[in-house]
C-alpha cells in the first residue's frame, strides 16, 4: 500500500477513534485522553516541514469542527509538527538513520528510551499549548498544571498500548545503492 | 528587496509555523463571528452527517434505556388527563359560555418539537449537542430544549440545513435563571466544569430556605423556557463568606450521559417580546 492511501486511512481513524470513542470516556475532570496526533508522529522523516504543519493544522481543525470550537487543537498540532523534525535529529542515534527508515518507530529510533523521550516530549507540548489556550479563557492555573501532567501519563500509556496493538512493519531500506 | 526575499526563504518553515498559529488563535477569538460566516454550511454540515451515521449504530444500544425513558413521560401525561379527575360538586351546574372567542389554538403559547440528538459530549469544559430530524427547519436560534422528560438541556444557538447546535447547560457561556420550587427566589445557573450532571445555582439571598432534595425549576422570566419545568435537585448547600449568598451544587434532572430524543420548545411570543427588548436596547445606547 502506498505511503499517501495508508496516511490518508490512518487519519480518518485517527479522528474517528478520538472522536467517538475516547471522547466519551469521561474518566475525571482532569483526565483528557488524547491519542490522535500519533498521527502527525507517525508521518514520514522525509516529509517537508512545511507540508506537515500543514496536515497538523488539517487534523487539528477536522477535530475541532467535531467539537465546534475551532483553533485548540489545530494550534496543538501545529506546533509538535514544528518541533517534530528538531527532535528527530536529536535523538536519532547515528548518521543517517532516518534514511534507512520510513517512520519514526522504536525500531527506527534505535531503542524504546529515545522513541520514549520523543513521544513523551511531543505529547507533553500538545497537551501543554492545548490545556494553556483552553486555561487561558478559565483562567486557573493549578487547572493547567495538574490537567496538563495526568493527560500526558495517560496519553503516552495510550500511545505505547497502540504501538504494541498495531505492529508496524518497518521495511529497512539501505542507504548504500 | 532581495533581503526580504532571501529572509522569507531562509526562514519559511518558521514564518509557516507562525501563520498557522496566528491563524489557530484568531479562531479561537473570533469563534462567533467566524461561526456565523463559514461553519454553517461546510463543516457543520460535513461533521453533522459523520455524527448521524455513527449514531445510528449506537442508536441500537440505547433502545431499552429511552423505552424506559418514553414510559415515565406517558405515565406523567397519563396523569394529567381530564378523566382522572372528578368533578368537586356534581350539584353545580357548568355554564357554558357562548362566546366563541375562546378556542385552544388561539391561545396555545408553547409549542414542542421533536428531534433526535445526534451528537452529544459531557467530557469538555464547552459541551455542544447537535440535533436533527424533520422538525429542524422550524427551530430558531434561543430557543430552549428539553429531554424526553421534560427536563432543560439547553438553549439552542445556531440552526442551518439539517442540524441544530445546541449549548448545552455544561458549558461554562451556559447561565440561564432557575427558581426554587418552595420559596420562589431566583438565581442564575452555572457550570464549574468539573462534573458532569453537577451544576451551581448562584446569587440565591441567605435568607432563603434551602434543604436537600429541594427542587429546582425554570424561572419562566424569559421566552426561552416556559414557567416550571424541572432543572434539578439540591445536593448540597454552600454560605459563600464574602456575600449574602448561598451557592447551591444541584444535580440535574435531565441525564447527559444518554441523550436519546429532545423536544425544542417553541414559544409564540418570543419575537414580540424580544423585538421591545431590542427595541429598549437600542434607546439606551
Amino acid at each position: 500500500m502506498s505511503s499517501l492511501v495508508k496516511n490518508i486511512i490512518r487519519f480518518i481513524l485517527f479522528i474517528f477513534f478520538q472522536h467517538f470513542v475516547l471522547d466519551k470516556i469521561s474518566l475525571h475532570q482532569m483526565i483528557t485522553p488524547y491519542v490522535y496526533f500519533l498521527f502527525i508522529i507517525w508521518l514520514p522523516f522525509k516529509m517537508p516541514r512545511t507540508w506537515l504543519m500543514f496536515i497538523a493544522f488539517l487534523l487539528g481543525f477536522t477535530l475541532d469542527s467535531f467539537r465546534h470550537q475551532p483553533g485548540f487543537h489545530a494550534a496543538a498540532c501545529v506546533l509538535i509538527a514544528y518541533i517534530k523534525p528538531f527532535l528527530v535529529n536529536m535523538l536519532i542515534p547515528q548518521e543517517g538513520a532516518d534514511t534507512n527508515y520510513q517512520e519514526p518507530s522504536i525500531k527506527s529510533m534505535g531503542g524504546p528510551l529515545p522513541y520514549f523521550i520523543f513521544i513523551a516530549v511531543l505529547c507533553l507540548l500538545h497537551n501543554a499549548w492545548l490545556f494553556f489556550l483552553e486555561a487561558w479563557q478559565f483562567g486557573n492555573i493549578w487547572y493547567f498544571l495538574i490537567k496538563t501532567i495526568l493527560s500526558t501519563a495517560i496519553s503516552i500509556l495510550l500511545i505505547f498500548i497502540t504501538e504494541l496493538v498495531f505492529n508496524r512493519k518497518q521495511k529497512f531500506r539501505t542507504n548504500t545503492i | 528587496m532581495r533581503n526580504i526575499f532571501l529572509f522569507i526563504r531562509r526562514y519559511f518553515n518558521f514564518l509557516t509555523f507562525l501563520v498557522l498559529q496566528v491563524l489557530s488563535l484568531y479562531l479561537i477569538v473570533h469563534y462567533n463571528r467566524y461561526h456565523e460566516a463559514m461553519f454553517d454550511n461546510t463543516a457543520n454540515n460535513i461533521t453533522g452527517k459523520v455524527n448521524e451515521q455513527y449514531n445510528k449504530v449506537e442508536y441500537y444500544f440505547q433502545l431499552k434505556r429511552t423505552n424506559d425513558s418514553l414510559i415515565k413521560a406517558n405515565e406523567v401525561l397519563y396523569n394529567k388527563l381530564k378523566s382522572n379527575f372528578d368533578l368537586p360538586d356534581s350539584a353545580t351546574r357548568t355554564q357554558v359560555d357562548t362566546i366563541k372567542i375562546d378556542s385552544l389554538t388561539q391561545y396555545r403559547k408553547i409549542t414542542y418539537l421533536h428531534t433526535k440528538v445526534v451528537s452529544n459530549s459531557v467530557s469538555t469544559p464547552s459541551n455542544y449537542i447537535v440535533l436533527s430530524g424533520d422538525n429542524v427547519k422550524k427551530l430558531k436560534a434561543g430557543m430552549g430544549v428539553a429531554d424526553a422528560n421534560n427536563a432543560v438541556v439547553g438553549i439552542i444557538t445556531e440552526v442551518n440545513g439539517n442540524y441544530a447546535v445546541v449549548m448545552s447547560l455544561l458549558h461554562k457561556d451556559s447561565h440561564i435563571s432557575g427558581k426554587l420550587l418552595k420559596g420562589g427566589e431566583v438565581g442564575t445557573l452555572s457550570w464549574d466544569g468539573k462534573q458532569p450532571n453537577i451544576l451551581t445555582l448562584n446569587n440565591i439571598p441567605k435568607s432563603a430556605k434551602v434543604a436537600k432534595g429541594d427542587t429546582i425549576i425554570t424561572s419562566g422570566l424569559s421566552t426561552t423556557f416556559p414557567k416550571g419545568m424541572m432543572l434539578g435537585r439540591v445536593e448540597e448547600v454552600l454560605a459563600e463568606t464574602a456575600t449574602n449568598n448561598f451557592k447551591i451544587k444541584f444535580h440535574t434532572a435531565a441525564n447527559f450521559y444518554n441523550l436519546e430524543f429532545a423536544y425544542a420548545i417553541m414559544n409564540d411570543q418570543q419575537e414580540p417580546v424580544n423585538k421591545i427588548l431590542d427595541k429598549l436596547k437600542k434607546q439606551q445606547q
